[in-house]
């Protein structure tokens, strides 16, 4: 999933349509952002093995209520949060989702859905467009059933998926193709991109997976080589240029192959935070994962715009002044904010160190060449994701 | 954006916000928004004021009258001011047409 950041300016300053968040200073201040990533359930009928959501999962009887969403969206409205992104585990999985939709918009919030699609009929569709649903992010796993429905680990999965796509343009709600890349797809990457424009989708997400939680227990069997990575830039570059005004494609490469790290939710604690299911208000969807920081719940007595603007873990990694060496001395390291904390933790123990996607990260090289060895191995069988702590695909069940 | 969606804006377009692309006062920020799929735009002063116009009933012809009276301005200027910036933000998938009524 993409999120409202600096490079997704749609117009150059000055002509008048600049993207908000690109014209307003950052540098000093955390201003409330302007949209949430809301994680109703971490419940899911697909298992992933790339998942973005922690390894350790939030059980549904710790979920929010119906009640406790609604104060939490009247909240953010209040505080001047613009969009609302209903996410999970498959947002869908909560029988109260039409409400939470409706409560959104009558409260003034844009209403995205990123889904999995596997649940929605076309009735429980056409209730969401009603209740002023704004937007529907589908995610894909690959352009044919064979192939998507084995990583989704879900049989019937990309059929149902086609078929949601189609109801969505047919309700006129416009539609993002979020098309999740590894080394078991990459070769579809032509195929899923012609999909999307059949689907009549507005924007395709071309989103190579990001290695921590499930994904980097899976690493092994998803890290594509170099020279896959090569081929997929040559193939978005030709199609952007060739789609543009019909497709918009956004490109995400895995960070292992970039020179420098990304700047990882636009630096921590800066433009973005997300809910968890149990009402958990984290930097990132994956911040529970960096163990020793205490996150502050809705459920506190403390408000949602406090939490943001003073809690312990949304200030430890904030600005520059946590950094060492060589990100304090870095002259990058307003540009990057050091990369991605979680990573840095999940690959050198320490969240305060730099990302080793860095070339600068004495980690780096070490980490890149395993990553190497494991892109050019042999191993090519799933962990899925799921509440028992995951589960190894049957053998002889993947494709190498 | 998609096929198909594509519009030429012209004096002759009646152009709206799309259901998926909203015009709204930010109370918190203190300015205009046009908020879009995983997109908030700033509209500055003048795009505001066209957009409100934009109720796919009113012509950009009407428009232009409409504001070359209001600022007593050369009517041909704001007629290719006002028609760019809106050709501009259907190409973005921000602004399309009343359909045309057949009855």
């Amino acid at each position: 999933m993409s999120i409202l950041d600096d490079g997704k300016a749609t117009a150059p300053p000055g002509d008048g349509l600049a993207a908000l968040e690109s014209r307003r200073s950052t540098a000093e201040t955390f201003g409330i952002p302007l949209a949430v990533l809301a994680e109703v359930t971490h419940r899911c009928p697909l298992q992933c093995p790339y998942c973005s959501n922690p390894v350790e999962l939030d059980r549904a009887g710790a979920e929010l209520t119906t009640e406790e969403w609604k104060k939490v969206l009247s909240e953010l409205a209040e505080i001047g949060v613009l969009q609302i992104h209903f996410s999970g585990g498959e947002p869908t999985a909560r029988k109260d989702l039409v409400e939470l939709v409706r409560h959104a918009s009558d409260v003034g919030l844009y209403s995205n859905l990123i889904t999995s699609a596997v649940l929605l009929t076309r009735e429980k569709l056409a209730a969401l467009a009603d209740a002023g649903l704004s937007h529907v992010q589908i995610s894909f796993q690959g352009n044919e059933g064979v192939a998507a429905d084995r990583v989704a680990g879900f049989k019937g999965a990309h059929a149902r998926k086609i078929e949601v796509a189609k109801w969505t343009r047919e309700l006129d709600l416009p539609l993002t193709v979020n098309a999740v890349m590894h080394r078991q797809n990459l070769h579809q990457l032509p195929d899923i991109i012609q999909m999307a424009v059949d689907l009549d989708a507005d924007r395709l997400e071309v989103a190579n997976v990001q290695y921590y939680g499930w994904a980097l227990k899976n690493r092994a069997a998803l890290m594509p080589t170099f020279e896959q990575l090569e081929e997929t830039s040559r193939i978005v570059g030709e199609a952007q240029a060739r789609l543009k005004g019909t497709l918009a494609i956004d490109y995400v490469i895995p960070d292992y192959y970039a020179l420098r790290p990304k700047k990882c939710m636009g630096g921590w604690g800066r433009q973005f935070f997300n809910i968890s299911p149990a009402g958990k208000i984290l930097p990132c969807h994956a911040a529970e994962s960096i163990t020793g920081l205490e996150f502050e719940s809705v459920r506190s007595n403390h408000s949602i715009a406090w939490i943001w603007q003073n809690s312990e873990a949304f200030n430890r990694y904030r600005g520059t002044g946590w950094m060492k060496e060589p990100c304090k001395s870095c002259e990058f390291r307003e540009i990057d904010f050091g990369g991605c904390r979680c990573q840095a933790f999940a690959l050198t123990g320490d969240a305060g160190n730099t990302d080793p996607a860095c070339t600068l990260s004495p980690l780096h090289e070490q980490i890149f060449k395993l990553a190497e060895q494991e892109a050019a191995g042999n191993n090519n069988r799933f962990i899925y994701r799921n509440f028992a702590g995951g589960t190894p695909e049957a053998e002889g069940g993947h494709g190498g | 954006m998609a096929a198909g969606r594509n519009i030429s804006v012209s004096e002759a377009s009646r152009p709206k916000l799309p259901r998926h692309a909203r015009l709204k006062f930010d109370e918190t920020r203190q300015v205009w928004v046009i908020l879009a799929p995983e997109r908030v735009l700033a509209p500055d002063a003048i795009a505001v004021e066209v957009l409100q116009l934009c109720d796919g009933e009113r012509s950009v012809a009407d428009m232009v009258d409409h504001l070359a009276a209001k600022y007593a301005a050369e009517r041909k200027a704001i007629a290719a001011d006002v028609i760019a910036m809106l050709q501009d933000l259907a190409d973005k998938g921000f602004l399309t047409e009343a359909r045309e009524r057949t009855s």
